[in-house]
């Protein structure tokens, strides 16, 4: 092992060891101590993967470190070693260096509460499990981390759980996530079976094998009814991949989680429901690349899910009044158009703007948690207003946050959704597959441009205008403390400079974030990518018009929230249609009521017949008449005991009587 | 007339006789007794044997078992006694059939 691989091998274990520190002995240390330990795990985690990273980026290779063989049974072999390639070095520089900025935070953010040591000691249990995730060379080792971060993500979201409402939301987290587990599991068990072994280099070299494309490209006919359905197997493992993703990446249907999920402490927002825990399902799909290009209809089913996705939450998060809640509809709406890439096959593009959203989300997650600490745990957007000199460092960070998801160029969301809208409208631009490309095309465009208006909604209602919350709370309102700016600005920096990586070509850019993932993610579908070239002139035309429109809708989300406040209630009076709209958007079109009369309530009316039936009628009975016979014989018995002596020798004399008879009757009879 | 069947019948009686006493008397110290006529009837029939066995010259097992009889039967009378007296003490009794605060 050489140095870099060294380093790699300790990364994960000094969050391990910050988790064990606080975990353990977070009584002992208090609240300093806990968040100074939970904080310096993470930095020392940052600086330790700076050389796996350099070593990365200077030779192109994988850096590899082999640590133990974890399981080894007939043919399964599993080796606990971790894998720093092309791919996973990037999640790898997110994970510790955001992870490390939110830790910091952090210790701004929750120096008021009672259980430091806890939060510390689950942020840094999630660290590990993230770097598990990401860094594991084989799938069953980032299942580990994928059941990992679920399971912090759940302490965390519940992190305040005397509110049963909070620990409510913790447990939907969970279950919502164990479908989309179930998923995972599937595709790892069929991965089995058709490879023998998880280990991503068997897997990829595999795939080439003739024998295993023929196993994998067997069509299966799943006709019910009428309806004709023919899957091939590599089809079925990448939906149950799929599954998997959109249980962790808040893809519908499983998306109803990441919202309540807000209920935890807003760091937690930022680091897991924003920068990464949920785009742990594009970095799986992106590992997995070369499988999915290999069943077409999964990608055409994961371009129109992440797009309608990306649509229906962008719609609910122009209703909503929370200001977290918005940030979280946007994360799955920004999740949405990930996944419409790599649908679309561009799994860079895709990559990409997970990395840039990782800057630009946790900055505003950051500063809203900066707003909400200034207003003492005020979230309603309708009672802020005219922060912005109250809290300027927090403003003019938020604001670049703003322009960075809007999309307004230079910032870092111009390149990463512009690349996305390209491989959207790619299809129909190029004339290749007019009607597809169109739609999702259409779909990202109408995406984006919402965004622009809840962003700046958004923006508008915290920061601009007049104070609409208590002069009291207005006049207390002050800047937080450096722990808390410091990550802002840093994540601010990130946010303007990350989209100059991936400049395109359309630009005379030179693209070199797509290029330097090229090796590792699959190309998809061939024949765009060779015609690529001849298409500058449309991709540009793309970026202008998509470029005004966000200038457009934000100018007038601007307009409205700035200048006519009351204009959308006036709209909403006047047409009493659109007030019904209006309410059903607000209310999220019901799916959390439709749920719980579908799924949640027909579980547990399930749950309580077998309770009831099985449980009370079956099992314990067995259970209660087992009890009763013992019972019965032994209250009999017990009278063969009266506790004299002489009665006892007469038992041991019977006994003995007729131990010597059959023996003596033994005897006879030989 | 020293045969093996009169002197195991003589084994047979002491043993029936103890076990009689051990199941029919009362008092404890008796019981104790009949349990000592118990084990010199085995005793009897320990050494006839040994007698009446042309290889016992060269093996004397049952010589030897009856002597670790005796020596175990001491030990049981000395401790068996020291119970009584203890018992004696604290409840004024000899009697068995009072003796029954084991069960419950």
């Amino acid at each position: 092992m050489n140095e870099a691989s060294r380093c790699l091998a300790v990364v994960p274990f000094l969050c391990l060891a910050g988790f064990l520190a606080n975990g353990l002995l977070g009584r002992r240390l208090g609240r300093n101590g806990g968040a100074a330990v939970g904080v310096a795990a993470a930095i020392a985690s940052f600086l330790f993967s700076i050389p796996v990273a350099r070593e990365v980026f200077s030779t192109g290779e994988a850096v590899k470190a082999d640590l133990f063989s974890w399981i080894d049974v007939s043919d399964l072999q599993v080796k606990f070693a971790f894998l720093c390639d092309r791919l996973s070095v990037i999640m790898l520089l997110v994970v510790t260096g955001v992870g490390s900025l939110i830790h910091l935070y952090s210790a701004g953010y929750m120096a008021h509460d009672a259980s430091v040591p806890r939060y510390f000691a689950y942020l840094n249990l999630f660290m590990f499990s993230m770097l598990l995730l990401v860094l594991g060379d084989n799938l069953l080792l980032m299942f580990v981390g994928w059941e990992g971060v679920g399971l912090c993500s759940y302490l965390l979201i519940g992190f305040w759980f005397e509110d049963p409402e909070k620990a409510y939301a913790g447990r939907k987290a969970f279950i919502v996530n164990r479908i989309g587990d179930f998923g995972f599991a599937l595709g790892l068990f069929a991965i089995f079976m058709v490879f023998h072994s998880f280990d991503y280099e068997t897997i990829r070299a595999n795939l080439g094998d003739s024998n295993i494309r023929e196993k994998l490209l067997h069509t299966f006919d799943l006709g019910i009814w009428f309806v004709d359905v023919k899957l091939s197997l590599v089809g079925a493992i990448t939906l149950a991949f799929f599954l998997g993703a959109a249980g962790k990446s808040a893809q519908i249907p499983l998306y109803v989680w990441l919202p309540d999920a807000m209920a935890g402490p807003t760091p937690v927002s930022a680091l897991i429901h924003a920068a990464t825990m949920v785009t742990s399902g594009i970095y799986m799909i992106c590992r997995l690349s070369h499988l999915f290009v290999m069943a077409p209809p999964t990608m055409d089913i994961i371009a129109g899910v992440g797009g309608a996705t990306a649509v229906f939450a962008a719609l609910m998060a122009l209703a909503q009044n929370d200001i977290k809640k918005v940030l979280a509809y946007s994360t799955v709406s920004q999740l949405g158009l990930m996944f419409l890439a790599l649908g679309t096959g561009g799994f860079s593009a895709g990559f990409f703007h997970v990395f840039t959203h990782a800057f630009f989300k946790a900055l505003l997650f950051l500063g809203a948690g900066s707003v909400i600490h200034a207003l003492s745990g005020e979230q309603d957007l309708r009672r802020m207003g005219g922060l912005k000199n109250k809290l300027p460092a927090t403003f003019a960070t938020m604001l670049i946050g703003t322009l960075a998801i809007t999309g307004i160029p230079p910032f870092a969301g111009f390149f990463s959704k512009d690349e996305i809208l390209w491989k959207a409208w790619e299809g129909c631009l190029t004339g290749q597959n007019v009607g597809h490309g169109l739609v999702l095309g259409l779909l990202g465009t109408v995406a984006s441009a919402m965004t622009a208006f809840y962003m700046f909604r958004l923006l508008t209602m915290a920061f601009l205008g007049a104070p609409r919350g208590s002069a009291e709370a207005h006049s207390h309102a002050h800047e937080s403390p450096w722990t808390m700016t410091l990550p802002l600005i840093v994540l601010a920096i990130c946010s303007v400079a990350a989209g100059f990586l991936n400049v395109p070509h359309a630009l005379h850019g030179g693209a070199h974030f797509s290029a330097w993932l090229q090796p590792v993610v699959a190309a998809w579908p061939e024949i765009a990518t060779a015609q690529h070239v001849s298409h500058h002139s449309a991709e540009r035309g793309l970026m202008v018009v998509s470029t005004l429109i966000a200038f457009g809708v934000s100018g007038f989300a601007l307009w409205i929230y700035l200048k006519r406040p009351g204009l959308p209630a006036e709209v909403i009076q006047k047409s009493p249609g659109l007030g019904q709209l209006y309410a059903l958007v607000r209310d999220k079109f019901y799916i959390d009521e439709a749920y719980d009369r579908v799924v949640v309530r027909p579980v547990k009316l399930t749950a309580f017949a077998l309770w009831i039936f099985v449980d009370v009628l079956i099992i314990d009975m067995f259970i209660n008449v087992a009890a009763l016979v013992a019972e019965v014989v032994s209250e009999a018995a017990r009278r063969l005991q009266d506790g004299v002596v002489g009665t006892y020798a007469v038992w041991f004399l019977a006994g003995a009587m007729l131990l010597l008879g059959y023996f003596l009757y033994i005897l006879g009879a030989a | 007339m020293l045969t093996l069947h009169n002197c195991l019948l003589l084994s047979a009686i002491l043993f029936a006789t103890g076990v009689f006493g051990v199941i029919a008397r009362r008092n404890v110290l008796i019981v104790l007794m009949s349990i000592e006529l118990m084990l010199n009837g085995v005793n009897i029939a320990f050494v006839s044997f040994a007698r009446f066995y042309p290889g016992s010259s060269q093996a004397p097992a049952g010589h030897v078992f009856v002597l670790l009889t005796m020596a175990v039967a001491a030990a049981e009378a000395a401790v068996g006694l020291a119970i009584v007296i203890a018992w004696f003490r604290n409840r004024k009794t000899t009697d068995t059939e009072e003796m029954r605060s084991l069960r419950w």
